[in-house]
């Protein structure tokens, strides 16, 4: 038992952190800038960063991960590290020559206080930025927030340095996509189009963490949200922000910016997150909603409707990220499943607001946001009374195989199982995505476990 | 776009063109796409195996997350350093200090685990908000009756190859302190890391040899072995990088001599029977080498020549840690037949890559510290087969239609030792070989 040390009573900590179900900022702005064409993430701080969050999208995506550093050394850590900024911006444009480069901080630069506006301002005023290139940043201390907050701060950028409004308005609504998989976005994408609203998503991962081989390497490849579109959403009538923790700073600041009007809703996960995306869609790019997308919702209740008895009072323990979460906790109630335990390191108000509510049914349901909120936590409440189903990111195998839970593989990392990448969980075919996965896993565990003479040909 | 960085053109070169040395041990240049790490990674990946100590990581939740159970260092026993603990330090702890919180932690953590000794690692900031983690970690050694251990590992202060120092010092301040006797032939085995479980198959090497193996520093590590390590005969020092430091420490202050081996590939792997029955002068210890080799290659042999067969004329590209594995891999290959046409490592030295000169063919690339437009490039001009490396390399190599061999952390199979050698042919075959590479373009 790879988990022997975990016991089922629960002590008081008041400062360790044990198993984490978060990591920190700079890895969340990695990846959204990846959501950029042409775009070269640079992690301003020590070179071990930048390696690490390589290492780990790497192993999520099973794609390269290319970002530079600004390699500190113990000079910048005393003199500050706006010489190796100034020098990365060089290198960078010299050799790798992306449209963009999206720098973001680390807990070192931030502490040593580094100033990004006047460190970039200087490269502008030495030359070292080449006409129609650009040099974008954020600050992301990794002791503030979580890799969500990172992210959020990423989108943030985007806006900041990039939304214009111009007199001529666009009738396009923004999508501006929270932390979901490149093929959750391309499934939104995909309902757009079948809806005929003329949508703008960024950031935009597609073409760019799911790419093709072709036996030859492309360090930018084709996708990727371009500057030209990025400086376009500052003229769309309107914006839907998917995910209130990850998109709500860059609504904000593009309302602010360019007067674009938002509504937030969730990542459109399940049934009546996926009702309420569209439904927002539809009326902010006024079209109606088409037959065949009505049709997809009646395949998926269809499918629940056929499991009913397998999903009705399973005790669901999950962790991950609040965006996430909040409409899977959803999903899993409106399929009369019981989510009873649910963490997310992560902190932050809405977590616990929403899942009060969505939760209110359940009054055995514990769900903790933030500090402490870790998986070891979760795992001495699974101990203390046991769940049928367990759903996260990789880390949750030890406590799967070590209770013998059937898992459910969701949010990030996913480093040791296929398919994130290819088959969407957002909208109605992702929800049936889930649901089947969900179900395979139950009936897999229950043909594995059953008694001889229970096991049936027919579930 | 040039591909090599005009700063970095003496960090290339080419086997036998000049016989000029390459320039290695630099700092990479800011704003390259390096694939080298930092300090602490380095100190942490050293002291990780060590299964039943704690391993508690001070600072904010990153560099704890990005280390959870990521190297597949297996024990036979106690499975504490799969865990992961972190101070996670927020906001308010960086303006106040986050002594407080440690030394909470500490004391949580000690009381829930009861390990043998902590280590507890000081990441970039800490050393930037100036936490006395020294004093906190004596002081909870002296309430809870272990030793507490400070690895300073704070990224910015090197490379990985300083954070190998730095764990080898800390493992230092362990060694000496407990006296348990020794057999004549015993020795330790330094810088294996058990992964894939390749230490166990050494351990089984040295046993029917007749040795004794005192500590295992650090793969499938305990902290009491580690404690008395000064007890044997000899140190057999592996992965040069990592574990020379301590090796030569423990000479001066212990006098236990040591010795460079590698356990890849079948000449080095018998080298290092044969040198330490050599260094035992003992008649009894040699023969028994020799059967083992001669059994094993008995075996091995015939195996592998279908393989090598098959495999004769390929070329492969070698990009990892250390540039003595790279030595160690260019003679395996050759074994089975695959031509080495570009080297390079993240940390290699001096004689480490004059070596690799002398060692390869005219023409072969070799390179310290590249990067992911450097390695496609080279790769392209040498028509390489397959890409031998780590992580971030691997999804490179398949982008362009190469096979690939993880001889890094994420190595599932076993690739040290006899076994290892086979092992190591049939993953480069299957990869070589695998017909998915027909239908790219």
């Amino acid at each position: 038992m790879l988990l022997r040390h975990t016991t089922a009573e629960e002590i008081d900590r008041k400062a360790l952190t044990i198993n984490p179900a978060k990591t920190c900022q700079p890895i969340g702005a990695m990846y959204a800038a990846f959501g950029i064409h042409g775009c070269l993430p640079h992690s301003h701080g020590s070179q071990g960063c930048c390696a690490y969050h390589r290492s780990a999208l790497t192993r999520h995506f099973k794609e390269p991960i290319v970002a530079s550093t600004s390699s500190f050394s113990e000079g910048s850590s005393v003199f500050g590290g706006s010489a190796n900024l100034l020098q990365s911006i060089e290198t960078i444009f010299s050799v790798y020559d992306p449209e963009v480069i999206a720098v973001h901080t680390t807990c070192l630069s931030e502490t040593i206080g580094d100033d990004l506006t006047q460190i970039v301002s200087k490269a502008d005023e030495d030359g070292k930025i080449p006409a129609g290139k650009k040099v974008i940043y954020c600050n992301t201390p990794s002791y503030v927030g979580s890799h969500i907050t990172g992210y959020a701060n990423q989108v943030a950028a985007m806006v900041k340095f990039f939304s214009t409004a111009t007199p001529k308005k666009r009738n396009v609504v923004n999508l501006v996509a929270g932390w979901m998989e490149p093929s959750d976005m391309g499934e939104i994408k995909r309902l757009a189009s079948v809806m005929e609203a003329r949508t703008l998503m960024f950031p935009d991962m597609t073409g760019v963490l799911d790419t093709p081989l072709t036996g030859k390497y492309e360090m930018y490849p084709k996708g990727g949200c371009t500057t030209e579109q990025l400086k376009t959403t500052g003229d769309s009538k309107f914006t839907i922000g998917l995910g209130e923790y990850s998109t709500n700073t860059a609504c904000i600041a593009l309302e602010n910016k360019c007067k674009v009007k938002f509504e937030m809703t969730d990542i459109p996960i399940g049934l009546k997150a996926t009702d309420r995306f569209i439904t927002a869609l539809s009326r902010h790019a006024n079209v109606p909603v088409p037959e065949s997308i009505t049709e997809e919702r009646g395949r998926l209740i269809d499918l629940i409707a056929d499991n009913q008895k397998y999903f009705y009072g399973k005790r669901v323990a999950l962790f991950g990220d609040p965006d996430t979460l909040i409409p899977l906790c959803e999903f899993l109630v409106s399929m009369d499943m019981r989510p009873v335990y649910v963490v997310s390191g992560t902190p932050g108000k809405p977590f616990e607001e929403r899942l009060k509510t969505i939760l209110k049914d359940i009054p055995e349901a514990k769900f903790k946001g933030g500090e402490l909120a870790d998986m070891f936590r979760m795992h001495q409440w699974i101990k203390q009374e046991p769940v049928d189903l367990l759903i996260g990111n990789t880390y949750g195998k030890y406590i799967a195989r070590d209770e013998d839970i059937p898992f459910v593989r969701y949010g990030f990392p996913i480093a040791d199982r296929a398919g994130h990448n290819f088959f969407p969980k957002t909208g109605y075919v992702g929800a049936t995505n889930l649901a089947i996965q969900i179900l395979n896993v139950l009936f897999d565990h229950m043909d594995r476990t059953c008694a001889e003479e229970k096991f049936e040909f027919q579930l | 776009m040039s591909i090599i960085l005009e700063e970095r053109k003496n960090q290339v070169g080419r086997a036998g063109s000049s016989g000029e040395a390459i320039a290695c041990g630099k700092a990479s240049l800011a704003g390259s796409v390096s694939q080298r790490a930092c300090v602490f990674c380095g100190s942490r990946v050293v002291l990780y195996p060590i299964a039943d100590a704690l391993h508690l990581i001070h600072g904010p939740i990153g560099c704890a997350a990005y280390t959870w159970d990521i190297r597949g260092s297996l024990s036979s026993g106690p499975e504490l350093h799969r865990l992961s603990f972190s101070t996670d330090l927020r906001e308010k702890d960086v303006i106040f200090g986050g002594a407080v919180k440690l030394s909470a932690s500490l004391d949580e953590l000690i009381e829930l685990h009861h390990p043998k000794a902590a280590f507890v690692y000081s990441t970039c900031i800490v050393g930037v908000i100036g936490d006395d983690v020294e004093a906190v970690c004596k002081e909870m050694a002296a309430k809870k009756g272990i030793p507490v251990i400070p690895v300073q590992a704070p990224g910015f202060q090197g490379s990985k190859k300083d954070g190998y120092r730095i764990a080898c010092e800390s493992l230092f301040q362990l060694v000496g302190t407990q006296n348990r006797p020794t057999p004549k032939f015993s020795i330790n085995i330094l810088g294996d890391f058990n992964l894939a479980g390749e230490l166990w198959i050494l351990l089984e090497y040295y046993k029917r040899m007749g040795i004794y193996v005192n500590a295992t520093i650090t793969g499938d590590g305990r902290v009491d072995d580690i404690c008395n390590a000064h007890n044997a005969s000899l140190n057999v020092v592996q992965c040069s990088g990592s574990m020379m430091h301590l090796a030569k420490m423990m000479k001066e202050k212990y006098n236990v001599p040591f010795m460079r081996v590698s356990y890849f590939g079948i000449e080095d792997m018998s080298d290092a029977l044969y040198e330490v029955a050599n260094f035992f002068k003992s008649e009894e210890l040699l023969n028994n080498a020799r059967q083992i080799v001669k059994e094993e290659l008995a075996r091995l042999l015939p195996a592998l020549a279908p393989y090598k067969e098959a495999l004769t004329g390929k070329k492969a590209a070698i990009y990892v840690g250390g540039a003595f594995k790279a030595i160690s891999l260019i003679k395996a290959l050759r074994l089975i037949g695959i031509k080495t046409v570009i080297v390079g490592s993240q940390t290699g030295d001096k004689e480490d890559y004059q070596l690799i000169q002398q060692l390869c063919d005219e023409d072969t690339i070799i390179v310290d510290d590249s990067n992911p437009v450097e390695l496609s490039a080279f790769v392209k001009e040498k028509k390489a087969d397959l890409f031998i490396g780590g992580v971030k390399e691997r999804p490179i190599a398949y982008k362009i239609g190469l096979g690939f061999c993880d001889h890094n952390h994420e190595r599932k199979e076993a690739l040290a030792g006899y076994e290892g050698m086979l092992n190591f042919a049939k993953e480069v075959y299957g990869t070589i070989m695998s017909p998915v590479w027909k239908f790219v373009r």
